[in-house]
């Protein structure tokens, strides 16, 4: 089992969750969050006062795959995000130790699906 | 004679009607994507500083100057001659000032009003461009045409008690032009934008329905019945117009919803506009119902159908209330309500709805074709469309480098 973890750029997550749902990846979360990699964030002024290197709106996904579908959910995230351009954000992969679905107590792959 | 009480009324009217458009700027800013809101506010702002200054500059001249058919020429540049004695042609009992600064806000609310077709996706710098040359060249003669000494549509006998012609169809068919000029936003069909903020439309619409009654009763010059008229039957007209929305999404849709009451509202008011100083309740009531169900088909059935993206619906609710508003004021016009008006088709006088129907048709071509001859030239010269990256980034950050919310802090 494995958690993928990616970091988009918000306007892409509606291509995102396409490409996933065609790959009947079903199962996912999603946050708001702010950051900033290589790609600089744009300088904001208030009142003249020039605030530069801010952190950018991005989308964190969490999936919970088991393997058979780790490359899957890796090539529609890549379908759904990828512009080219610096920003288009990082596919993170973790092994997921342990999963429970809380309702039929069910652990491991079982539980993911 | 200058009489104190309707120069107060006109003065406090006036005020009234300034502060539709910060109401028209949190209306349509509401309806934006958060990335988006600040820039419509903005516009919104600019415009009032903008035109106030063209207004007393030379717009108040180019339109009410006695002059041609076209429009009023520069005699009354910089406000030379327009003092504190009356000119009765326009009003017989207040400032020639006070009438001016009224007439200041409707220069300024019209072209804002066209800001809802081309939100999210407009350079700013294009927008000004666009903006000042369309105050000058499409508002300020169908202003003269309809309300001016000398305007062509005057003559004719054409009713337009608060702009239904020269405000809401006039602003309604520039905002068609903008959004197919402009184009569709980015992704639209993926990602169906959501109004951010809700409480912030219903805020816009309490503000512009307060507004209003300076817009519509203010309309009348003077502080008496033919105001209270216009106030009654603009009330009447925007609660009918509000709950037949909501009953048209209960039936089609299964709930009413506050977004909707707000838009059926806002054209109940677009609609009895025209009519404000001509008709009784009665038909302020059927005006009211029904322009709900024609600005609900052009936006919910019609606008998804043919495809623009009149992003914010300043044509489906304007432009299509208003052509309802000012023929409906030549079904239901009445010398009973008003004797300097005249009698409808359902009042004896089939002639007045061909004459109304003539002034709809005027403004719709001649805006039609003024607006995308200003589009295209702005758009050679400066270009109208933001990057595709700053249309994703969002206005706010791209085009003023600041942002409305924050996330942490």
């Amino acid at each position: 089992m494995k958690l993928i973890i990616a970091i988009i750029q918000p306007d892409k997550l509606e291509e995102v969750k396409e490409e996933l749902y065609k790959a009947q990846i079903n199962l996912i979360t999603v946050n708001e969050v702010l950051g900033h990699g290589r790609q600089k964030g744009v300088a904001e002024i208030y009142r003249g006062a020039k605030e530069t290197g801010n952190l950018l709106r991005k989308i964190r996904l969490e999936i919970a795959v088991n393997e058979n579908f780790v490359e899957p959910t890796i090539k529609a995230i890549i379908k759904g995000a990828k512009t080219g351009e610096t920003g288009d954000g990082k596919i993170f992969i973790l092994d997921l130790k342990e999963c429970v679905r809380i309702r039929t107590e069910e652990r491991g792959s079982l539980a993911i699906g | 004679m200058i009489n104190a009480g309707d120069t107060a009324y006109v003065l406090i009217s006036a005020g009234l009607v300034m502060l539709m458009t910060p109401g028209l700027a949190f209306f349509y800013g509401g309806m934006v994507r958060r990335k988006n809101i600040l820039s419509v506010l903005m516009q919104c702002f600019i415009v009032l500083c903008l035109l106030s200054l063209q207004w007393v500059l030379y717009g108040y001249s180019l339109s009410f100057a006695p002059g041609e058919g076209f429009w009023g020429g520069l005699k009354w540049f910089g406000l030379k001659g327009v003092g504190f004695e009356p000119y009765t042609d326009y009003a017989a009992t207040i400032p020639h000032q006070a009438f001016m600064i009224f007439q200041a806000m409707f220069a300024i609310i019209t072209p804002a009003l066209i800001i809802g077709a081309f939100a999210e996706r407009m350079k700013f710098s294009a927008f000004l461009a666009f903006i000042l040359l369309w105050a000058t060249f499409v508002y300020a003669p169908v202003c003269h045409w309809v309300w001016g000494v000398g305007g062509w549509l005057r003559k004719l006998g054409a009713l337009d008690f608060a702009g239904g012609t020269v405000v809401h169809i006039n602003a309604g068919i520039a905002a068609l032009v903008s959004a197919l000029v402009i184009g569709r936003r980015k992704n639209l069909e993926r990602n169906v934008p959501t109004p951010h903020n809700l409480p912030f439309v219903v805020l816009g619409t309490a503000l512009l329905w307060f507004g209003w009654f300076g817009f519509n009763a203010g309309s009348a010059l003077a502080a008496n019945g033919l105001a209270v008229n216009a106030f009654v039957v603009t009330n009447t007209a925007a609660a009918a117009a509000g709950l037949s929305w909501a009953i048209i999404e209960w039936l089609r849709n299964g709930k009413p919803t506050i977004f909707g009451v707000c838009s059926g509202a806002v054209a109940g008011l677009v609609a009895i506009t025209p009519a404000a100083g001509f008709v009784s309740v009665i038909p302020a009531i059927i005006i009211g119902l029904l322009v709900s169900v024609f600005c609900f088909t052009a936006v919910s059935i019609v606008k998804p159908k043919l495809g623009y993206d009149d992003s914010l619906d300043a044509f489906g609710v304007h432009c299509v209330g208003g052509i309802w508003g000012a023929l409906a004021t030549g079904l239901f016009a009445s010398k009973a309500v008003n004797p300097a008006g005249a009698d409808g088709l359902f009042f004896g006088n089939p002639k007045q709805f061909l004459i109304q129907l003539t002034a709809v048709l005027a403004t719709l071509i001649y805006t039609f074709w003024a607006t995308l001859i200003i589009y295209k030239l702005v758009d050679l010269l400066i270009g109208v469309r933001v990057s595709e990256k700053e249309e994703s980034m969002g206005l706010d950050l791209t085009q003023h480098r600041e942002r409305a919310y924050t996330i942490l802090e």
